[in-house]
């Protein structure tokens, strides 16, 4: 038998034996980028629909939690950098190659954007508020004077931050697992699955959340579709390509994969909501806790196992 | 000008000494490496052969390092060398990544190093460290658009492969096989 041995004499904490360089702060910030994404492009799109009496939860309710979500996120990409008192280094620059950088730009955009349009609705939390500081309410009433401005301007962006946690990884050549650009479409549509699961979850009207519901399903059934097509095209691809999808078929990640993200995460989920919009009753909690879970899962696995796969010389 | 290397495989037997040079001129923190030496053993009993490397940072032509840097703290200097500017380095891990060598790490300070072929040296018009101590004289350094150079000329008679040429990165660092 042809066989072959590797010798190497590096020994780099963080890079061997395996790259291990990005732990749980990448994936959790990934994971809540995509929500924070989800929500606001369905708030945004069903503003502009002009849904917002129909649609409370989707337009008003669910968009307080996105400050959080992103500040949350922010949090973990700073705890990230080796070099944190840095960090403003990003600001000094735009680096149209480098997804790093306009995705650090996005998050710049998106964040006070999604505060602006929360403080927009803020009346309707508190009822009798009152600003203490005076640009606040300046800021309420631009918002609602330009809201069709601001929703255009927050789905474009919101688009732009959800595939952008796809292709910050796609862009790596070096890492097979990650190199192919199905990669950001299927990390946008786990995105936006997320927020519709939010949202669906936080509703207390039942036509809001039979379309929630729905509009989950739509997106697990190309989220489905997209996952085969990763892996059709792996196994259409180069040896690298070939060895890392056998982590998934085979491999370590066989059954957290399959098991953990696809059964758990998408299937089951689907088949509860398909057996609630058939009138038996579920709680709503348990197919939106399970998508939520399978998406973090999901994106933990990606780039642990993306570190994994490598270019053998 | 374009600045590059050449590692005779043949005449190399993997004393490390290249590593250490480069551990104490450039006073790499103890633990890591800026360069080492790779030991592939191919083939079928009683067939079989084996390949030394001394390998490092290929400054790229073409860098995804560079590329990905969010900051560009990652740039390309004079001669094609692929730097890091330590100021502006946000140690964001993304040339990590992006570097199918895995010729990069984080450096205990906050920032991400790697080889730099000795450019303090270079300024000074001696050889990279790890060059000039090779007790084989395997290691060749020279720019690869002059002709004449001992390195061009090389490439010439011999042949020679780059490593990972698949990725697209155009490595600088030659190996004559």
């Amino acid at each position: 038998m042809n066989e072959e041995i590797l010798i190497s004499g590096r020994m780099n904490p963080h890079i061997d034996p395996t790259l291990g360089i990005w732990g749980w702060e990448i994936p959790l910030y990934l994971f809540l980028g995509g929500l924070a994404a989800g929500i606001l492009f369905f708030a945004a799109l069903y503003s502009l629909l002009g849904k917002e009496k129909e649609l409370p939860t989707a337009v008003r309710k669910a968009t307080f939690l996105v400050p959080v979500i992103l500040m949350v996120g922010l949090g973990a990409l700073f705890l990230d950098l080796k070099n944190k008192l840095y960090f403003w280094q990003l600001y000094t620059t735009i680096r149209i190659e480098s997804p790093m950088s306009w995705g650090a730009w996005i998050l710049m955009l998106i964040t006070p954007l999604s505060m602006a349009w929360c403080l927009s609705y803020w009346r309707d939390l508190i009822p009798n508020w009152t600003w203490q500081v005076k640009y606040l309410e300046w800021i309420e009433e631009f918002v609602q004077k330009y809201r069709k401005a601001f929703a255009w301007t927050m789905i474009i962006s919101s688009v732009i931050l959800g595939i952008y946690t796809g292709i910050l990884l796609s862009a790596f050549n070096a890492r097979p697992l990650w190199n192919t650009s199905i990669l950001g479409p299927l990390f946008l549509v786990s995105g936006l699955s997320t927020g519709a699961a939010t949202i669906m979850w936080l509703s207390k009207e039942k036509l809001e959340r039979s379309l929630f519901s729905k509009i989950d399903l739509l997106l697990i059934g190309i989220e489905v579709f997209f996952i085969i097509h990763l892996f059709m095209g792996f196994m259409a691809s180069n040896a690298a390509q070939i060895e890392a999808a056998q982590l998934f078929l085979g491999g370590a990640y066989t059954l957290p994969f399959w098991g953990g993200v696809v059964l758990l995460g998408l299937v089951v989920p689907a088949i509860l909501e398909v057996m609630e919009l058939r009138g038996k009753h579920i709680p709503v909690a348990f197919p939106a806790i399970l998508i939520l879970v399978g998406g973090l899962v999901f994106r933990f696995i990606m780039v642990e196992a993306g570190q994994i796969s490598q270019y053998l010389y | 000008m374009r600045y590059a290397m050449l590692i005779d495989t043949k005449k190399c037997v993997g004393c490390s000494d290249c590593v250490v040079a480069c551990q104490n001129e450039n006073r790499v923190p103890i633990g890591y490496c800026r360069d080492w030496v790779i030991e592939h053993a191919k083939g079928t009993f009683p067939n079989v052969s084996i390949e030394l490397r001394s390998e490092r940072c290929n400054h790229c032509e073409n860098s995804p390092c560079v590329r990905c840097c969010p900051t560009g703290a990652s740039h390309y200097e004079e001669g094609g060398l692929v730097m890091v500017d330590r100021g502006a380095c946000i140690g964001c891990g993304a040339c990590v990544q992006s570097c199918p060598y895995n010729a990069r790490y984080s450096h205990p300070d906050g920032f991400v190093d790697k080889c730099s072929f000795c450019n303090h040296r270079l300024e000074e018009g001696k050889n990279p460290s790890c060059v000039s101590v090779c007790p084989t004289s395997c290691m060749y350094f020279g720019d690869i658009d002059d002709e004449q150079s001992q390195l061009s000329q090389l490439l010439k008679n011999r042949t020679w492969k780059v490593l990972a040429p698949e990725v697209g990165t155009k490595p600088q660092i030659y190996y004559l096989t």
